[in-house]
């Protein structure tokens, strides 16, 4: 019996199917389900309310991260709504059995750290989380996507989810990247290219030599930022170096399990001859180090480049949103980014806060000092062990000693429910994935870039073509 | 949640593209442990002068008098893109919004919508920008009508069904417990090794 070649996705769906029904959509199983203080409350509510149980808090994994403190945790929580959510999450876990990474633990970090980070993230799993960078788990071949809280509710009651099939989009990016571009140019590249709404209703699938070559860090970086360009899930099929990340990890499978596992996981990449629904290549040898310069972030161009022109745009929605993105972020068409002052750095985030991006932060950041006008430079990692592992290698000490201010793990600065804030009419060179307006901070000017290249912002006071620095 | 069928109302036309769900609510205003109280924060960073002190700028769309009351918010092309937070539309429905009628939507926002009575359409807004008076939606027969002008949406069936009925999802999924019971048994056979959460230590 021959059967049709199918993609990744098509397989870790059709794996995951509890029931199709007559309107096109099914009912998904789902592995793994992580939870933090922000939008579960009211779920943990409608269950108590309906008289429900949590079905498999087995299968759930909670930890505090969007409001938590990066200051010293022993001193008291300075707002008090932060504090009622953080206490709720421990209350509901005790109250529904789930097991919850508190905020003292050494373990604890942002939600999608801490997944792949204690093998809770596997290859071939469905996992969901309230939050739509849930995506980077995709990087390991899971199928992961944000929901809501309704659906956050339905899967405590039901372990399942309904949903309908998604188109499939390959997202190739050939050849090897340049010197100083990372994942995350990669990332900027692509949502520069597709465009913020250009993967709604697909799962994108990474794939190409660049892809192959990144690290599972890298990979975890590229598929967080899926749901910028618009799709709700990314996914890079899994290879041996995602096995050599997750073998010994606290929650991975071990012995026979984990090499049951193993052959299973080598099933999963795509068949020779699957068709995609869409495909978009990229060259990844003429991606430079990016940089956004508005409100939205396909407003992306490489360091090197200036700020466009509304004028530039032919549609007109695009015109009309480059004006206000101007208006909001003070800049005037045609200036160099290289010219753009920065008085605040943060390096964290879901997106980068992980060793390999502290790495190429401090790489940048040895033997030198922050700039005179920089107010702030954070560094934030994104998890306890990435903190630990940070500091057994002296990486804080290069923090310090440049200037930067070295903190506890949280989401920080990247959208503003905790302590970090950008100052309003102030800019931020940021390795965060959103540039909204207010996301940093009421009247709050992001640019979004990576690691490398906000250490070089860091440093020289103003955004920065890290190669020059480095080269 | 209050079934859908009918809504005749004023459209109040924010049509911009990327209107994500940190302006239609802002993280510092969702800090709530519960669905209510968000109304305040809807658009606190665009609506309030001094979003701290609650001082209204008039010239926010939301706030002009004209549009008080209205049901109906219109919006460019992915509208509700970013953030998960469903704390955005507890907030539309709060602030008294029934239908957002835009170019696109995000689709975890538009999963969001159907879930809380608030109807997602995909139609070109600016022709109905352009109404003086009241727009008619009827959701069984998906269309839009102002006057004798009619505009024909397409919504698919199972948001439909969830917006027409008012129905809890959790118990139309419970009815098919039998199967999800059936899958769970054949997964662990099929995959033991996706069923060790615990750490090892722990097992």
């Amino acid at each position: 019996m021959s059967q049709q070649p199918r993609t990744l996705y098509e397989k870790v769906w059709h794996d995951h199917v509890v029931s199709r029904r007559d309107d096109g959509t099914s009912l998904i199983w789902i592995d793994r389900h992580l939870i933090h203080e922000v939008t579960t409350p009211q779920a943990f509510e409608g269950l108590r309310i309906a008289g429900r149980r949590l079905r498999r808090p087995d299968l759930t994994l909670a930890v505090p991260d969007h409001n938590v403190p990066t200051r010293d945790r022993r001193l008291p929580n300075p707002d008090p709504e932060s504090t009622t959510q953080l206490a709720m999450l421990e209350s509901n876990c005790a109250e529904f059995g789930v097991e919850l990474i508190d905020i003292h633990a050494a373990e604890q970090g942002i939600v999608h750290v801490i997944g792949p980070e204690q093998g809770f993230t596997l290859p071939g799993l469905t996992i969901v989380c309230g939050d739509s960078h849930t995506a980077t788990h995709g990087a390991f071949g899971a199928l992961a996507f944000g929901i809501g809280t309704s659906e956050i509710e339905h899967v405590f009651a039901t372990q399942t989810l309904l949903l309908r099939q998604a188109k499939t989009m390959e997202v190739r990016v050939t050849g090897t990247l340049g010197f100083s571009v990372t994942a995350k140019d990669v990332a900027l590249a692509i949502i520069g290219r597709l465009g913020t709404a250009g993967g709604t209703g697909y799962v994108v699938e990474y794939t190409g030599e660049v892809i192959r070559d990144l690290s599972i860090e890298g990979r975890m970086t590229v598929c967080n930022m899926a749901i910028e360009g618009g799709a709700r899930s990314g996914m890079v099929a899994p290879d041996e170096k995602t096995f050599a990340y997750l073998r010994g990890r606290p929650r991975a499978p071990t012995g026979a399990r984990w090499d049951a596992a193993v052959a299973y996981w080598r099933t999963l990449p795509s068949d020779a001859g699957a068709a995609y629904d869409a495909t978009l290549t990229i060259d990844g040898s003429e991606i430079a180090p990016q940089v956004t310069w508005g409100t939205s972030p396909e407003d992306v161009v490489p360091i090197t480049g200036r700020v466009p022109a509304p004028d530039s745009f032919a549609d007109a929605g695009k015109r009309d949103a480059a004006l206000r993105s101007l208006a909001y972020m003070d800049l005037a068409p045609g200036t160099r980014l290289q010219d753009v002052a920065v008085e605040n750095v943060f390096i964290g985030s879901c997106t980068n806060s992980r060793i390999e991006d502290l790495r190429a932060a401090a790489a940048v950041a040895k033997g030198r000092h922050i700039a005179s006008n920089i107010r702030q430079a954070l560094v934030v990692p994104g998890s306890g062990l990435v903190k630990r592992q940070a500091e057994a290698e002296g990486l804080d000490r290069i923090f310090t000693e440049a200037g930067f201010d070295w903190r506890e793990p949280g989401c920080s600065m990247c959208l503003s429910m905790n302590p970090d804030r950008v100052p309003a009419g102030e800019r931020c060179a940021s390795t965060s994935n959103r540039n909204f307006v207010g996301r940093q901070g009421p009247g709050a000017r992001t640019h979004l870039l990576s690691p490398a290249m906000a250490a070089a912002a860091a440093v020289t006071g103003r955004l920065t073509d890290v190669r020059e620095l480095m080269g | 949640m209050r079934p859908f069928t009918t809504l005749r109302s004023k459209a109040v036309p924010l049509i911009q593209d990327n209107v994500d769900t940190d302006a239609i609510i802002p993280s510092r205003e969702m800090k709530s442990v519960s669905k209510d109280g968000l109304a305040d924060g809807l658009f606190a960073g665009w609506r309030y002068l001094d979003a701290a002190a609650r001082i209204p700028d008039p010239d926010f769309v939301l706030n002009k008098p004209q549009y008080d009351g209205a049901q109906i918010l219109l919006g460019g092309a992915n509208f509700g893109c970013g953030s998960s937070r469903e704390h955005a539309v507890w907030a539309l429905a709060e602030y008294g919004f029934r239908a957002v009628i835009a170019d696109g939507f995000s689709p975890i926002f538009r999963g969001n919508c159907v879930r809380n009575g608030l109807l997602p359409i995909v139609l070109d807004p600016r022709p109905l920008a352009g109404v003086d008076g009241e727009l008619d939606i009827d959701l069984a027969a998906q269309t839009v009508r102002a006057g004798d002008a009619i505009w024909h949406f397409d919504i698919d069936a199972e948001g439909k069904m969830m917006l027409a009925e008012g129905l809890d999802p959790i118990a139309l999924t419970l009815r098919l417990a039998a199967a999800i019971d059936a899958h769970e048994r054949a997964d662990r056979a099929a995959h033991a090794w996706a069923w060790n959460v615990l750490p090892e230590a722990r097992r």
